[in-house]
């Protein structure tokens, strides 16, 4: 389960580095948005889609308001790529 | 096929060293060059960032002006603009423009109409876009009802006109008016349409009105029919709106954004005028000089000679909106014409094209020869080839070119060429439908010059008939079109309205004349238009220019004689004319000088030019004068 996490987690971080425009951006399970310059509401929308586009999935408004950490973010993802 | 509108698919995709191109990019046309790729919202924002770098470190923008045009533009809309702007910025660097956005307040569209206060004091703005969608306005359904929905349709007409007549007058900004996206859900299915007071009669009635109601100055960014491409429930996303009030799905931000910068490139004359095409499995299935006559696809009964006449039937009406056709083909020419002379399937002919260049010379040099014949620049073509590796040699040599990439399926070669919108229009005058054939006459002219042997004998054996006239209403539409259409021959490049043109016919301060040229080859149409301000002591040359077509036949001096008569006569004594440099003009750098002015002064490049009126010797131009009133 770990290692499923940890893999989705690399996945994210080439979107996290675009979508902040910071090629060495490190991201881990438990970085909010408190951790990183210019994670706004604005910015968050701008990473979920980039994240819908990038991995085919849709997020509903209250999961994405559900989230408190990256880890919780690749733990949904994983949810739903299983129910795919 | 994915979405051609959604990926903008006639774009070429990015090269693999587009990152490190991009850091070390340090020019306006670096960018400019890299924002002409397929790329995605991310590296459009980092163009966008990279462009602001610019702007902030340059405190002089010369060096950035030369190669792009500084437009700003304001954004007012009841939905969220943030999200598009750094989009709309990188991509308007794909025409060659460095945009400012300007964002009035979140969903105060009446506030920063109507008050004193507003976001755009302050900022000389070029544009206003008005992007007010269907939830921003007094829409009231009243299914059944059809004299109150009639009344709805014009109280949100009223509403739009009055936001855009307020924007018009405080900021004397030019207006861009997004239509209105009708909703996806007709809760009567099939009979919604036809049902009086729904939703969706309401946006059908209205958009069918915003046409009719806005002047000619109100530009229409047609939003509605680009949400009907990609489909209304691809369009709207109720999950971004009910979020963050994003109006549309955040993936159609690019060919949005593409939207709006083509009605900006439009109105900067940067609208593209000739398509030239290949023959070979561009316009018939098949190779003519392997196949022949028999063997070549094109016609009906066949699907791939179906897909082929698509292409040239829509050459062919894209001709009769003014634009020229030309052909380079590798091909020996007896073999190249042969179909346009022989197939009787064939719905191009020799008669539609106005340089058919077919030799087996690399197609870059070809299309230089082609734009040399018809004086236009390379900025104006567009080249449809089926063949990557040409297409890629023609954009490496000639990046001016706009080269659309083509999927495999000839089907669906016309659905690209047109989305790409290369040839966007904000006007249209009888002299468009006219206008490729003027460029064939031009042609058969070049080809008479250069079997010659002086110019005199062959301007003399043009016999050129010159009209000179004041503005009037009957040529406005046309005087307009030339004024927001000529980059090349065009000392100070300014752009002025259809009203603007209105105001000058009733104006007593200022000279003007639309000239036309008539020869035995053909009528020109309406080739130049001048501008002069009267001043008791100088006339000041505001606007001249002139269409390419009429280089060297010595117009510019006929134009010289009217001006220097009437101002004598109204005691002028001497005339003044500004240069101003583009990136497009320099072909009219030495215009004044030929004519006998002197410069006075340049200031920051904009160059000042002198004629003192009393040394005037009037030069026999080879052509008959006429006057209409």
């Amino acid at each position: 389960m770990d290692l499923n996490i940890n893999s989705t987690i690399e996945e994210l971080i080439s979107i996290f580095r675009e979508v902040f425009d910071d090629e060495d951006l490190v991201i881990s399970a438990n970085t909010t948005a408190k951790d990183i310059d210019g994670w706004d509401s604005l910015a968050n929308l701008r990473l979920m889609i980039s994240i819908e586009k990038a991995l085919g999935l849709r997020f509903s408004a209250s999961e994405i308001s559900s989230l408190e950490n990256v880890g919780e973010m690749a733990q949904l993802i994983l949810k739903k790529q299983a129910n795919a | 096929m994915s979405n051609v509108f959604e990926n903008l698919s006639w774009l070429p995709n990015p090269p693999p060293d587009f990152a490190q191109r991009l850091a070390t990019a340090s020019t306006g046309s670096d960018l400019r060059e890299l924002a002409k790729y397929g790329v995605d919202e991310n590296q459009l924002r980092r163009l966008s960032k990279k462009l602001q770098d610019f702007q902030s470190q340059h405190t002089d923008l010369a060096p950035l002006v030369a190669t792009l045009m500084p437009v700003s533009i304001g954004i007012i809309s009841n939905a969220t603009t943030k999200l598009k702007t750094p989009t709309m910025v990188g991509t308007a660097l794909r025409f060659g423009i460095a945009l400012t956005v300007v964002e009035a307040e979140y969903n105060q569209i009446a506030q920063e109409a109507f008050s004193a206060d507003s976001s755009f004091n302050g900022h000389q703005l070029s544009a206003i876009l008005v992007a007010i969608d269907y939830r921003g306005l007094p829409l009231l359904p009243t299914p059944g009802d059809l004299v109150s929905a009639g009344k709805n349709v014009k109280d949100c007409l009223d509403y739009i006109h009055s936001v855009i007549e307020s924007l018009r007058t405080k900021t004397g900004a030019q207006i861009i008016l997004q239509n209105i996206v009708p909703p996806v859900e007709g809760l009567s299915g099939s009979y919604e349409g036809r049902l009086p007071g729904t939703l969706s009669w309401l946006c059908a009635r209205l958009n069918f009105e915003l046409d009719t109601l806005v002047a000619d100055d109100t530009f229409i960014v047609d939003i509605a029919g680009l949400a009907a491409n990609v489909g209304l429930a691809n369009w709207h996303d109720p999950t971004l709106w009910n979020m963050a009030k994003l109006p549309f799905a955040q993936r159609y931000v690019p060919i949005y954004a593409d939207y709006v910068c083509r009605i900006l490139a439009a109105r900067l004359g940067k609208s593209r005028r000739c398509l030239i095409l290949d023959l070979d499995n561009t316009l018939w299935g098949g190779v003519i000089g392997d196949d022949g006559l028999e063997g070549i696809l094109i016609g009906n009964g066949d699907a791939t000679a179906e897909a082929h006449l698509h292409v040239q039937r829509t050459a062919l009406e894209l001709r009769d909106r003014g634009v020229v056709l030309a052909v380079s083909s590798k091909n020996e020419d007896a073999t190249a014409r042969l179909p346009f002379k022989q197939h009787p399937d064939m719905l191009l002919r020799e008669n539609h094209i106005a340089v058919f260049q077919a030799n087996w010379s690399d197609k870059a040099s070809n299309i230089k020869a082609i734009a040399q014949t018809l004086s236009l620049g390379l900025e104006s073509m567009v080249f449809l080839d089926d063949n990557p590796a040409e297409r890629m040699q023609v954009r490496k040599e000639l990046p001016e070119i706009a080269v659309p990439e083509l999927p495999k399926d000839p089907a669906l070669y016309v659905r690209t060429l047109i989305a790409a919108g290369y040839f966007e229009a904000i006007t249209f005058s009888e002299e468009d439908r006219k206008r490729a054939s003027f460029y064939q006459d031009n042609a058969k002219r070049a080809q008479i010059l250069n079997s010659s042997s002086d110019m005199d004998s062959y301007l003399k054996s043009l016999e050129m008939e010159i009209t000179l006239a004041p503005f009037d209403a009957t040529g406005r539409a046309r005087i307009a079109q030339l004024i927001s259409k000529s980059n090349q021959f065009n000392l100070t490049t300014k752009r002025y309205s259809e009203l603007d043109v209105k105001a000058l016919e009733e104006s007593s301060n200022y000279y003007t004349r639309q000239i036309r040229l008539k020869d035995t080859l053909g009528d020109n149409g309406m080739i130049s238009v001048i501008i002069c301000r009267k001043g008791s002591i100088a006339w000041e040359i505001d606007t001249w220019l002139m269409s390419c077509r009429v280089l060297g036949r010595r117009v510019e001096e006929a134009a010289l004689f009217d001006i220097v008569n009437h101002a004598k006569e109204a005691g002028a004594i001497k005339l003044t004319g500004i240069y101003s440099p583009t990136d497009r003009n320099v072909i009219v750098k030495d215009h004044y000088r030929k004519l006998g002015f002197i410069k006075t002064s340049s200031d920051g490049g904009i160059e000042t030019w002198e004629f003192d009126l009393t040394k005037y010797e009037s030069s026999k131009v080879p052509m008959k004068f006429k006057y209409a009133l």
